[in-house]
């Protein structure tokens, strides 16, 4: 590897240096031993989506190999087996963000759906001309179109929470913005792009005292925080299975027994209906009344099989490495000539966005690519917020629990051929 | 890291830094907007065309170092050409970058070659490309590279 004089790793960092229990880790990801242009694998594009466990892998081969049937219809044994599974891990999921009941729990698609059932289900339903949502300047497009379209289809409009430098939202701003027209806040957990953690349990309480209902977006909280959504007294919380450790295609949205109660279907099918006839029907009760078809089995058991995984390691443990890794990786790169971070907040998760001088983000990608280390570069769906900071687009390294120290240096290492390729 | 080099040749580098025909055409009378999703890059592409021939040829936008620098090149060398040509043009060059075709002819451009190597990088080097071909074709959407 090109290693270049100026660059000098903070710490001795082989892996006799690293922590013990990283490296446990590490040997549950069987991808990790891939090489990528003849380099070890560095993956740092850990908020796109995560890595899997052998433990998930391997829950969905078996469900395919022994179980394999549909759910919640059968009477022969093997559509048994899978209804318990995938009720199972209902319950996993419940008790991961501490829901009152396994019927708040909406397996979905991921959080995009998730959102898309709020906005038409509950939104649809109720919102007019002159209601408002408020959103914030850093959401994900996911948490700014469907409320667009919302708004086509009602008349109701969007507010927009402002946010400092530093990249954290503005509390006074969204104090005012907060009146008798607001009809929802839906704000993102922590933000895909900066790694901000939102102070969203005093952003609900207020929204409270207005009888607003708060939408959590938590696609990059799931796996970095844990998330009890009766201590957050959240009114909806969507996530996805993926950035998770869990697979692709599936998802959860959190509501209250209430809400969901009162909201008509999202989608008409199988499953979600008590009875047919062509008189009328009448609708099965929750989840099922939001779970039209056949749903994803496989990826739910998946996304158990995920959640036992991140629980038997532990957010404790978990935090303490990614928080001393972000540090670490910040360090690292601070002080690389021409370099600036975007996004400073002090509550962050380990996301490290950047632009360096002169180099447009996606040659920075490409050559770090070269050198095996995997990033976002571009805009990260997040156009207002990129128009905010005046850039059109960051690289981001994002991190996991199984991201190391020694991960770290090959990323500054690899900044630092970047300047060299350009000679800056 | 040779077929970094390969790729961020030195013309690469002094194109990306200072874009040849950069700013808007006074007189142009075909424009068009390029758009790449993948990476945020953007291009507005000004062109002069009197009787089948492209007088001049200017362009505006921010992107990465191989789109600018397509770009500049690109109005270089379509300067002069009748539009057939520069069409023509676009279909060598495209086979270039791409790695169906050789750099036979195509003069400055070939510095571009690199970029075969880099198969996400293809839709940054033609971008300024297809916006020339929808301004040739009075096209008034916006081009993507999806």
């Amino acid at each position: 590897m090109m290693m270049d004089h100026r660059f000098q790793p903070l710490a001795y960092s082989d892996e006799s240096a690293e922590n013990q229990a990283v490296q446990r880790w590490r040997a549950d990801f069987p991808i990790l031993e891939t090489n990528v242009h003849g380099k070890p694998l560095v993956y740092l594009d850990n908020a796109a989506t995560t890595q899997k466990p052998l433990a998930v892998i391997e829950a969905e081969n078996l469900y395919y190999r022994h179980d394999n049937a549909n759910v919640h219809r059968g009477v022969h044994a093997l559509s048994q087996r899978a209804t318990d599974a995938f009720e199972a891990a209902r319950l996993k999921v419940q008790r991961l963000i501490n829901a009152a009941s396994p019927n708040e729990i909406i397996f979905v698609r991921g959080t995009t759906e998730a959102i898309n059932l709020v906005a038409q289900s509950y939104g649809r339903s109720r919102f007019k001309a002159g209601d408002e949502i408020i959103l914030s300047r850093m959401e994900h497009h996911s948490n700014i179109v469907p409320w667009q379209i919302l708004c086509e289809q009602t008349g109701a409009s969007l507010r927009i929470i402002p946010i400092n430098d530093a990249g954290e939202l503005e509390l006074e701003a969204y104090e005012q913005l907060l009146g008798p027209r607001t009809k929802l806040v839906a704000v993102a957990h922590v933000s895909n792009a900066l790694g901000t953690i939102n102070p969203v349990r005093a952003m609900i309480n207020l929204a409270h005292v207005h009888g607003v209902p708060v939408l959590l977006d938590g696609a990059q909280a799931i796996a970095h925080l844990p998330v009890d959504v009766q201590a957050l007294d959240c009114d909806f919380y969507a996530f996805s299975g993926h950035k998770l450790y869990g697979p692709t295609g599936i998802g959860v949205l959190y509501g209250k027994t209430a809400l969901l109660d009162a909201m008509p279907p999202y989608q008409g099918g199988g499953d979600m209906i008590r009875s047919v006839s062509f008189d009328g029907t009448t609708y099965n009760t929750l989840p099922h009344k939001f779970e039209a078809g056949t749903p994803n089995i496989a990826g739910v058991i998946g996304l158990g099989a995920a959640i036992d995984y991140l629980t038997g390691i532990g957010f404790d443990a978990l935090i303490e490495h990614e928080l001393a890794l972000l540090t670490y990786a910040t360090q690292s790169v601070i002080d690389i000539p021409g370099l600036r971070i975007i996004g400073n907040a002090l509550e962050k998760t380990g996301i490290l966005s950047f632009v360096l001088d002169g180099v447009h983000p996606h040659d920075i990608g490409t050559i770090l690519d070269r050198q095996g280390v995997a990033i976002r570069t571009g805009h990260h769906c997040t156009m207002p917020l990129m128009e905010h900071f005046g850039v059109s687009a960051t690289a981001r390294a994002s991190f996991a629990l199984y991201n190391t120290r020694a991960e770290a240096d090959k990323l500054a290492a690899a900044i630092y051929q970047v300047k060299e390729v350009f000679g800056r | 890291m040779n077929d970094l080099r390969e790729l961020y040749q030195e013309t690469i580098f002094d194109h990306y830094r200072q874009p040849r025909n950069f700013g808007r055409l006074e007189g142009a009378n075909r424009r068009a907007e390029g758009y790449n999703p993948l990476c945020g890059d953007k291009v507005t592409l000004y062109l002069q065309v009197e009787d089948g021939v492209i007088k001049d040829a200017s362009f505006e936008g921010s992107g990465c170092a191989i789109s600018t620098a397509s770009a500049s090149l690109m109005t270089e060398n379509i300067k002069g050409k009748r539009e057939a040509d520069a069409l023509h043009l676009l279909d060598k060059f495209h086979g270039l970058v791409t790695g169906t075709a050789t750099a036979d002819d195509l003069g400055k451009l070939a510095v571009l070659a690199g970029v075969r190597e880099f198969p996400q990088r293809v839709k940054c080097a033609t971008l300024a490309w297809h916006t020339m071909q929808a301004a040739l074709a009075n096209v008034e959407e916006p081009v993507t590279t999806e």
